[in-house]
Parts: structure tokens; C-alpha cells; sequence
């Protein structure tokens, strides 16, 4: 199963990170850990995202958009990086992120969500959806 | 880590572990047998102790020093004294200092997970019961698992693995990984193994499920772990970028009803575009060593990544595809790629094309009760509007597949042969 492993912001990450030897070292020890995921093939992706000073909502309301520029508030409710992993159950994720490195300066959280498969998802998408579009009527040509 | 950990937790921590606890028993041990018991033993004292002591900050240096300690007791107290054996048991004892389970983590040991990859594919193997190893000691699945994915009763996989462990052990494998020209001369049974497993998953051969996702997902994490292990090699690198693109399409291949839908008609909203750009990333970074992307499976990742590239069925860039196929019938000539070749022809420039290369090798005996030449052959005859004979080849086709939803996706062709008069 594939999971997002979401790394929570906090009030230090959402004013920038300066490369403070502390810093470097955090960055260093989470390196090592993606190896390991790598190494174990488990690591899909990740990436880390810029502070909420640079980010912008889009609130939607019927046939309104409005836009919100950041910073947003609730640092702790905000997404600061982001990791996917392909484990067997949430077990081996729990136990994959406890030993990641605390990925911020001061106290931390880590969130970890199933992705939706295909079976979860078989009673909204109908058949047809599944069969279309349909660029021709071609045979089974079993290339690559 | 917090004392009161579950028995759940605890075993999904040995799970992470337990390949690379095993390879490092084996290679002391020299018996995969003996190892994965002495790793068990391991998780048995786990569940004992973690509970109320708290998993250690390096479980992994801990279930290893642990199940030597094991090695150890047992060896001594058995009396064993044969040569062997104490020699064993030297090497025991001056590895045992070196595990600390609070050290850092030893990346070093990524060469032992590799050093038991390469026993279990070793070429004194049939390649079932490789696989069949591979996925019990290095994938960690059941027997039972095992037996399920290739369609088979669970003692027929029991009595493999046990005998493939046997021979291994007669031969004396030292579990080290080969280096140099031995490597690169086993390195291919290896990733034969691999795209076996996923072909099984992927394409099941057999029955009434077309696709086996977890077979595939398994194969395609040993492609992962063997191309983070040895990163200078462009067929690892070519292999996993086949895996990725082709698992990339695993949500688009099944329609309504369990149908197979062809490559040309899949709906590519669904494919999986993050395992696509992990497979056009491995295949640059294959094109981009120094022996270039000439291997057979970086060729076939390179045509992989022609239709993941093509925004629609009609963006493909054919005259490339056949050429691709051209380069592969030179490193690893066979009646299929003659076969698929012949398609990318008759993509590329008209059915005539494909009819003339197909008969070229009509008469190749492994394509005998091969499917997919009828198939493709009944494919030509409907385009150049032969119709009467492309039924007649769709119907021997739907004949010699053993695959049901594909039988039935034949018939349905050869229905749409009526259809056009």
C-alpha cells in the first residue's frame, strides 16, 4: 500500500530555516534516513515544502474563488514536507516513521495516510468511466 | 522509543529487518535454513523483552547480536566439532564485539541483503525455484503467499524452497557478493528472477485474474532495493525503469468486468505518472553510464517509456518503437521481440509491413501455441480488411490463451470481424 507521510510545520519551520550547524545536521541525519528507505524500497517520493509566507489559498464558495495569500495561522495545522512510501500495512509505516529523525528543530509531528486504491475506490468510479477515453479499436498489439 | 510496544509493532520492526538479519546470519552461518531460525529465534526474544524494555534505538543491531548469541550457544552446546563449525564459531566471536545495539545504522549492510539476493538467484537454481526463494527469504512472504501468486499448492513451493536451500548449502555458497566479471556474469539470473516475479504479477499467465498487483508490487521493491545496491549498473537501472513504467499503467489494463484492455486504448489519466517519472528517471540515469542503454532490459525500458511519453494512443512515437525493437533483436534475439517488432513495424508503416515480418517467423517453433501471433496476425488481416482470415486467427488465438479475460477480449475481436461486412 502506498501512504503520505505528512511532516507538520511548526512556529521555527514557518520563519524559513537558517543553515545553522543544527540545521545542516538535521538535514544530514534525514538524509540518511531516505537512504534507508531507499535501500529498502520503501521511498517513493518527497519533498519539502516552502513556508506559508509563500503560499496561497483558494477558497471556494459556490461559483466564488477567492484567493488568500500566507502566511496562514495554526502553524502546527500546516504541511511542512511531504514523504511517499510504499509499505506492506500501516504497521511497517509506524514503524518505518518512528525511526525517522525528528525532522524539526523543537517538538514535531509526522502524520501518515493511506492513499486510496483502487478497490476503495470501485463503487465511484462506474465501468465505463473505466473504459474511456478509447482512442481507437485496435487490437491487443502486446508491445511494451 | 516508549516501553508497552505491541506484539503487532514489534513484528512489523522484524519485518523491516528481517531480510537483512537473515543475510547477515547466512553469510556467518553458511544455511539459509539455519539463519531464518536463528532470526526467528531473535523476534522471539523481542516479544519477550520489547514490551517492557522499549524496541532499542537500533532494533536491527540488536535482533543480529541476539541471534548470534543464539549461534553460539547452540553450536556449543551441540558439541559440534567439526572443522567447519569451529571455524564458524571463530568468526563468531570475533564479529561479536563489533554489534552494538545502540550503534549508528551500517550501511554496509546493504552488501549482505545483496551478497543473499545473489544466493538465492544463483544460476544452480531453475529459475522457480529462484524466485520462489527469493520472494520467502529476501520478500518475506509465507509459503502460502508464495503458492497463491503462481497458482500452485503450497507444498510444491515448500518442497522447492527446502530443496533450493539444500542445494545451496551442498554448493558451499559463501553468500559474498561476486564483484567484477563473476558479477557481471551473474547479475542477468538475478534480474531474470526479479522480472519473472513481475511478469507472474503482472501479466499472470494463468487464470482468471489477469493481474496480480502484489506480485508485481513485490518484484518491483526487489528492482528498488537491487538499483539503491548497485547504482553502476545500467540493466539494474534499465530493469527498475521497466518495472516502474510498466506498473505505472496497472490501474489503466483492467476494464469493466475483468477485461484486459490494450495498451492503445487505456485511458492514461490513469496511469500512475509518479511511477513514470521514477522510470524515465532510472532510464536517463541507465542511458547516461558509460556502456549507454544497450542492455535488453534498458532497451525494453526505453520502449516502455516511448508510450508512457505519448500523450495519447496517437501520439506514440512509432518509427522510434520499431527502431528500439531493431537494437533489441540484436542483444536479445527471440520469436517474441521478432514478434512485437513486427507490430511496431505495422504501427509505424502500415499492416503490410507487420503481415511480412510476421511470416517471416510463423514457422518459429516457440510461437507455436504462442497466442499473441495469431493475435497480432488477425490484428494485420482487419486492417488491411482480409476479414474472413483475420477471424479465423483471432479464434486460434482465443484457443491458446490460457488467460480468460483475454480469451475473452479475442472472441470479442473476432465478433467485430462480422460486424464490418
Amino acid at each position: 500500500m502506498r501512504v503520505m507521510v505528512l511532516m507538520k510545520a511548526t512556529e521555527d519551520s514557518e520563519k524559513g530555516v537558517p543553515p545553522t550547524p543544527e540545521a545542516i545536521e538535521a538535514f544530514a541525519a534525514m538524509d540518511r534516513f531516505t537512504e534507508e528507505l531507499v535501500e529498502a524500497g520503501v521511498f517513493v517520493a518527497a519533498a519539502g515544502l516552502k513556508p506559508s509566507a509563500e503560499a496561497k489559498r483558494i477558497a471556494f464558495d459556490g461559483a466564488s474563488r477567492t484567493i488568500i495569500d500566507g502566511p496562514f495561522a495554526e502553524a502546527r495545522e500546516l504541511v511542512a514536507g511531504f514523504s511517499i512510501w510504499e509499505v506492506k500495512d500501516m504497521d511497517e509505516a509506524v514503524a518505518w516513521a518512528k525511526r525517522c529523525p525528528n525532522p524539526m528543530s523543537g517538538p514535531s509531528e509526522i502524520e501518515i495516510r493511506p492513499f486510496y486504491e483502487a478497490a476503495d475506490l470501485a463503487d465511484f468510479v462506474t465501468p465505463e468511466e473505466l473504459a474511456t477515453p478509447r482512442d481507437g479499436t485496435r487490437g491487443k498489439l502486446g508491445v511494451a | 522509543m516508549t516501553a508497552g510496544e505491541t506484539h503487532q509493532a514489534i513484528e512489523a520492526t522484524f519485518r523491516i529487518e528481517r531480510a537483512r538479519l537473515i543475510a547477515g546470519l547466512a553469510r556467518l552461518v553458511r544455511d539459509i535454513d539455519r539463519a531464518e531460525e536463528l532470526a526467528q529465534d531473535a523476534l522471539v526474544v523481542a516479544l519477550a523483552e520489547w514490551p517492557t524494555r522499549g524496541v532499542p534505538v537500533n532494533p536491527g543491531a540488536w535482533l543480529m547480536t541476539t541471534a548470534k548469541r543464539r549461534a553460539i550457544d547452540a553450536i556449543r552446546r551441540d558439541k559440534m566439532r567439526t572443522r567447519k563449525h569451529e571455524e564458524i564459531a571463530r568468526t563468531l566471536d570475533s564479529t561479536f564485539e563489533e554489534a552494538d545495539d545502540d550503534a549508528p545504522v551500517d550501511h554496509d549492510l546493504g552488501d549482505e541483503l545483496l551478497g543473499l539476493i545473489f544466493a538465492a538467484c544463483h544460476p544452480i537454481l531453475s529459475s522457480d525455484a529462484r524466485a520462489a526463494l527469493t520472494l520467502r527469504v529476501v520478500g518475506g512472504l509465507t509459503t502460502d503467499e508464495i503458492a497463491r501468486a503462481f497458482l500452485v499448492v503450497e507444498t510444491t513451493i515448500a518442497q522447492r524452497i527446502v530443496r533450493a536451500k539444500k542445494a545451496i548449502a551442498r554448493a558451499g555458497l559463501t553468500f559474498e557478493v561476486p564483484r567484477g566479471a563473476e558479477r557481471e556474469a551473474r547479475l542477468p539470473s538475478v534480474l531474470e528472477v526479479v522480472y519473472l516475479i513481475f511478469n507472474e504479477g503482472y501479466a499472470a499467465t494463468a487464470g482468471d485474474d489477469l493481474v496480480r498487483p502484489a506480485l508485481a508490487q513485490e518484484a518491483l521493491r526487489l528492482g528498488r532495493i537491487l538499483a539503491a545496491l548497485i547504482p553502476d549498473d545500467a540493466e539494474v537501472l534499465g530493469l527498475a525503469a521497466l518495472m516502474e513504467i510498466q506498473a505505472s499503467r496497472l490501474p489503466a489494463r483492467i476494464g469493466p468486468n475483468g477485461v484486459f484492455v490494450p495498451l492503445t486504448e487505456q485511458n492514461r489519466a490513469r496511469w500512475d505518472r509518479l511511477l513514470i517519472r521514477r522510470g524515465l528517471e532510472a532510464l536517463a540515469r541507465a542511458d547516461a553510464l558509460s556502456e549507454g542503454g544497450n542492455g535488453p532490459y534498458a532497451l525494453q525500458a526505453a520502449l516502455a517509456a516511448c508510450h508512457a511519453r505519448a500523450r495519447s494512443a496517437a501520439d506514440t512515437d512509432w518509427p522510434r518503437i520499431a527502431g528500439l525493437y531493431d537494437r533489441l533483436r540484436g542483444v536479445m534475439p527471440s520469436p517474441v521481440v521478432d514478434l512485437n517488432r513486427a507490430i511496431a513495424h505495422s504501427m509505424a508503416f502500415g499492416p503490410e509491413a507487420g503481415l511480412r515480418l510476421v511470416d517471416e517467423i510463423a514457422d518459429a517453433d516457440a510461437l507455436r501455441a504462442y497466442a499473441p501471433l495469431p493475435a497480432a496476425r488477425g490484428d494485420f488481416l482487419f486492417r488491411v480488411g482480409r476479414l474472413a482470415e483475420a477471424r479465423s486467427e483471432f479464434e486460434t488465438a482465443a484457443t491458446l490463451t490460457r488467460n480468460a479475460a483475454e480469451r475473452a477480449f479475442l472472441l470479442a475481436r473476432a465478433e467485430a470481424c462480422d460486424g464490418k461486412h
